[in-house]
């Protein structure tokens, strides 16, 4: 049994303070495969390929490069392996040039002086040979986020790996780019490169892997061929349990509009021009409006406008018929306006409250829960059992449990919680699942559902297109702060989307 | 005339420290490290240096090879300003303390060590280390014949001429050219904007921050002793608030090498214009006023207000600066 393993990571176990992220995970990378890295949020991909890229130290297990025993130490000992590494967010300089960023840490000098013009040359010859189309002279900070992640690509081939580790390279990019970078995958694997793929997205590793090893809370569940597997199996070797890909809904007839948002414009707070561009549109009882688009396209501030966490430099919000442009959050919030924000570290929690002063953080001051400025502890004690038992919130000691050692999926449930308790007219969620597990997913998607179901109008902020399918009534794409085109989800696909969200496309008006 | 070229003298020879100091925030700024010890660092870097000149006042070596003394001087300045930075990257690379109060605790400690160390040795009441005469450039130390009554070139040159302006020069173009023509510079800036992507290309983030804060405080101590030329009346355990002005100057200067040379000598006009307000004829003495040059006296550090209002806005200051790295946090 000959196999021509490249790199063999085997029985490898990392322990954290009080958590064994990896344990006893074996993963062997075929010379020229794309090896696919399956797992949910917190599986321990991210940790494994850390111990591989030198910046952790496993307690247990070894590392071979074709079959001899080395030692990964730090990042210029998996160099000198031939092992780069697209991170997640990306590592680049942004006020450096494209060359700059790539030939950091392995510049060409003469007597201690930058020699960039053999770099270029080499660059320039890389990009075309592998259709990694980049502007060497461009400052990182002008150019796309697609571009970005071809020159973290470049930085591997400038330094002549061989084995390349992308991890969630998807996340950030179109459905057109994803295509594009598939191709891009495949290319390597003909010229000899073995590539490792990190995700969580199952239509990719069965596009373009050759082989799948599934991780499970920190531990190895296995490896597949993905020629003799399916989309279910993967899932549930990942899950550890039947998934439904699709949320069932009811059909339900739209009623009154709760939102109604006419020509906005948001200042941005990270440059000059306005984020949000004259964007007028309605949310209805019962229907679940999404906005879809890439990240960074004017979504985060349209929310901060409709919420009072940025104040509009024009046009108006109305909510049930009363202007609320400039009111008070508290006062959005009387009239029923339920936020669970992006950041919930940042706007949805005080890390250092306790579990239940989080759960009354926005209705410590009605009358049941305070007495003349005092706060009836006891009130609060049974108003936050009961959200806890009622949406499965888990925490180590539940109330007093100190909201920043909870798990994000348990932290997401209990802004839930709050939020949907309140019984809001308007349900505003943005990224409600992000780096969330598959279990917690299905469960807030069922949430947002029901409320929907009960007549509340829900405006969904969301970047992952099969949640947007999924879930929502009526898509609205925006693109550099605009909102550039309409959708109904059963008669338009996700590539149609991903034209508009990219900006080649855009309907004449868009009205909602 | 003589006006003109005394206020031009006068101006390189403030300008100097200022610019010195400047490029040494820059540096310990771009590594990533806040540097708001530079007034410590000045400190501490004059003391050192006057200790040596007086020595080698006392000595008679001083007057056998004056710029020799000054020259080996301003390498005391820097060495010493360099040991006294160390103490800024122990707390804020190492003990990822927070870099402002790390910088404000020197900048208590260096004038009080001053004030201590120059009663040790010159004995108690004695406040002042007095800058012995030599240590001037003039004619004869190019063994050029003195010229009789004023002339425009002789005050211009000669007047306020000091070894640590051509010196200045020198660290200036080399500052320029390290920052962004060599692989440490590359690297430094990169620790300092995003030190995250730095470690992931086998950078050793904590090494380029230490050379980032050392780096300043070799200009900040020589730096130091360009400033107690420059004020003239000895070494007082103070700079004068240089280190907060340079600090000014480098934002001001967006972080770049060339600006700062250019803001260097905007604020050390002002300053001119303030210590020689009142042998300046064409600045108005508002009649009426009781004693005008204390408006004049306080001109360079309202433009310093004034001037950072309007351009801290659009700065570049170095992203991660500030912010202690850990390696773990990714």
């Amino acid at each position: 049994m000959a196999e021509d393993f490249v790199i063999e990571m085997l029985h490898i176990t990392k322990v954290f303070p009080g958590i064994k992220a990896n344990d006893d995970i074996t993963l062997q990378l075929r010379r020229g495969e794309i090896h696919a890295l399956l797992g949910e949020n917190g599986a321990g991909k991210s940790t494994l390929m850390s111990v591989l890229f030198g910046l952790y130290q496993p307690e247990q297990g070894v590392i071979k490069k074709n079959g001899e025993e080395v030692r990964v130490r730090d990042p210029n000992d998996a160099n000198r392996l031939g092992i780069g590494m697209v991170h997640q967010h990306f590592k680049l300089v942004e006020c450096f040039s494209v060359l700059d960023n790539i030939i950091l840490g392995v510049e060409d000098t003469h007597y201690g002086f930058l020699q960039k013009a053999e770099a270029r040359k080499k660059v320039v010859a890389l990009s075309e040979k592998y259709g990694l189309r980049v502007d060497p002279d461009a400052l990182v900070s002008d150019i796309s986020v697609g571009m970005q992640q071809r020159v973290e690509i470049l930085k591997m081939l400038y330094r002549d790996n061989d084995i390349l580790i992308f991890d969630e390279p998807t996340a950030v990019l179109t459905p057109q780019e994803i295509e594009e970078l598939m191709e891009i995958m495949r290319g390597f694997k003909k010229e000899g490169k073995s590539i490792l793929f990190i995700t969580h997205k199952l239509n990719e590793i069965m596009a373009v892997a050759d082989r799948c090893t599934v991780l499970r809370k920190g531990r190895y569940m296995g490896t597949v061929d993905i020629a003799d597997t399916t989309k279910e199996e993967l899932s549930r070797l990942m899950v550890g349990h039947d998934v439904r890909f699709a949320v069932e809904k009811k059909p339900q007839v739209p009623g009154e509009a709760v939102l109604d948002v006419q020509h906005l414009v948001v200042p941005s707070r990270v440059h000059k021009k306005d984020a949000v561009r004259d964007v007028s549109f309605s949310v209805r009882r019962g229907e679940i409006v999404c906005v879809a688009g890439i990240e960074g396209n004017g979504q985060s501030e349209l929310i901060f406008g409709l919420t009072g966490l940025e104040k509009p430099a024009s046009g108006s919000v109305s909510l049930l018929g009363k202007d609320v442009t400039n009111a008070r959050i508290r006062d959005r919030s009387k009239l029923g306006m339920s936020h669970i924000p992006e950041d919930r570290h940042k706007h949805g929690l005080v890390l250092d409250f306790s579990l239940e002063d989080n759960l009354v953080l926005q209705r410590y001051w009605q009358p049941e829960f305070q007495n003349r400025g005092f706060i009836k502890r006891g009130e609060v004690r049974t108003y936050a059992e009961r959200l806890i038992d009622q949406y499965d919130v888990r925490s180590g000691q539940g109330p007093v449990t100190v909201a920043r050692s909870m798990s994000g999926g348990n932290q997401q449930k209990a802004i839930i919680a709050r939020e949907v308790d309140k019984d809001p007219n308007l349900l505003i969620a943005v990224q409600p699942t992000r780096g969330l597990d598959v279990g917690a997913i299905e469960y807030i998607h069922k949430q947002i559902v029901a409320e929907r179901d009960q007549g509340k109008a829900v405006l969904l902020v969301s970047l992952e297109l099969d949640e947007v399918m999924n879930l929502s009534d009526r898509i609205l794409v925006m693109y550099e702060g605009e909102i550039v085109g309409e959708f109904d989800p059963k008669k338009t696909t996700v590539e149609e989307l991903g034209l508009y969200m990219a900006g080649a496309k855009k309907q004449g008006e868009a009205k909602a | 005339m003589m006006i003109l070229a005394n206020i031009i003298s006068l101006t390189i020879m403030f300008a100097v420290p200022l610019l010195l100091v400047a490029l040494g925030g820059m540096f310990s700024e771009h590594s990533g490290v806040i540097n708001i010890a530079l007034e410590g660092m000045m400190i501490v870097g004059a003391l050192f240096a006057c200790f040596t000149l007086q020595a080698f006042d006392q000595s008679g070596f001083g007057k056998m090879h004056p710029q020799v003394s000054v020259f080996i001087a301003i390498l005391v300045a820097g060495v010493s300003g360099m040991i006294f930075s160390l103490l800024l990257g122990f707390a804020a690379i190492n003990l990822k303390a927070d870099q402002t109060i790390g910088g404000t605790a020197l900048n208590q400690f260096a004038p009080a060590f001053a004030v201590v160390m120059t009663w040790a040795i010159q004995g108690q009441g004695l406040t002042t280390i007095s800058i012995p005469n030599w240590v001037r450039i003039t004619r004869e130390t190019f063994g050029l014949a003195p010229v009789d009554g004023p002339s425009f070139l002789n005050s211009l040159i000669f007047k306020y001429f000091y070894l640590t302006t051509p010196v200045a020069v020198v660290l200036f173009i080399v500052s320029a050219v390290v920052l962004y023509k060599t692989r440490f510079g590359l690297r430094l800036r990169a620790c300092g904007e995003h030190p995250q992507a730095a470690d992931s290309v086998g950078i050793n983030v904590y090494k380029m921050r230490y050379a980032g804060v050392l780096i300043s405080g070799f200009l900040g101590g020589v730096g130091g002793l360009a400033y107690t030329f420059a004020a003239g009346s000895g070494f007082n355990s103070t700079v004068g608030g240089y280190g907060f002005l340079a600090l000014a100057v480098m934002i001001f200067g967006n972080w770049k090498p060339l600006p700062i040379l250019a803001s260097s000598f905007f604020f050390a006009l002002f300053k001119v214009i303030a210590a020689y307000s009142s042998s300046l004829p064409f600045l108005p003495t508002f009649s009426g006023v009781k004693d005008i040059s204390n408006f004049y006296q306080m001109l360079p550090y309202i433009v310093t207000m004034i001037v950072l209002i309007f351009t801290s806005k659009n700065s570049q200051a170095p992203k991660a600066e500030g912010i202690p790295y850990d390696k773990g946090s990714r």
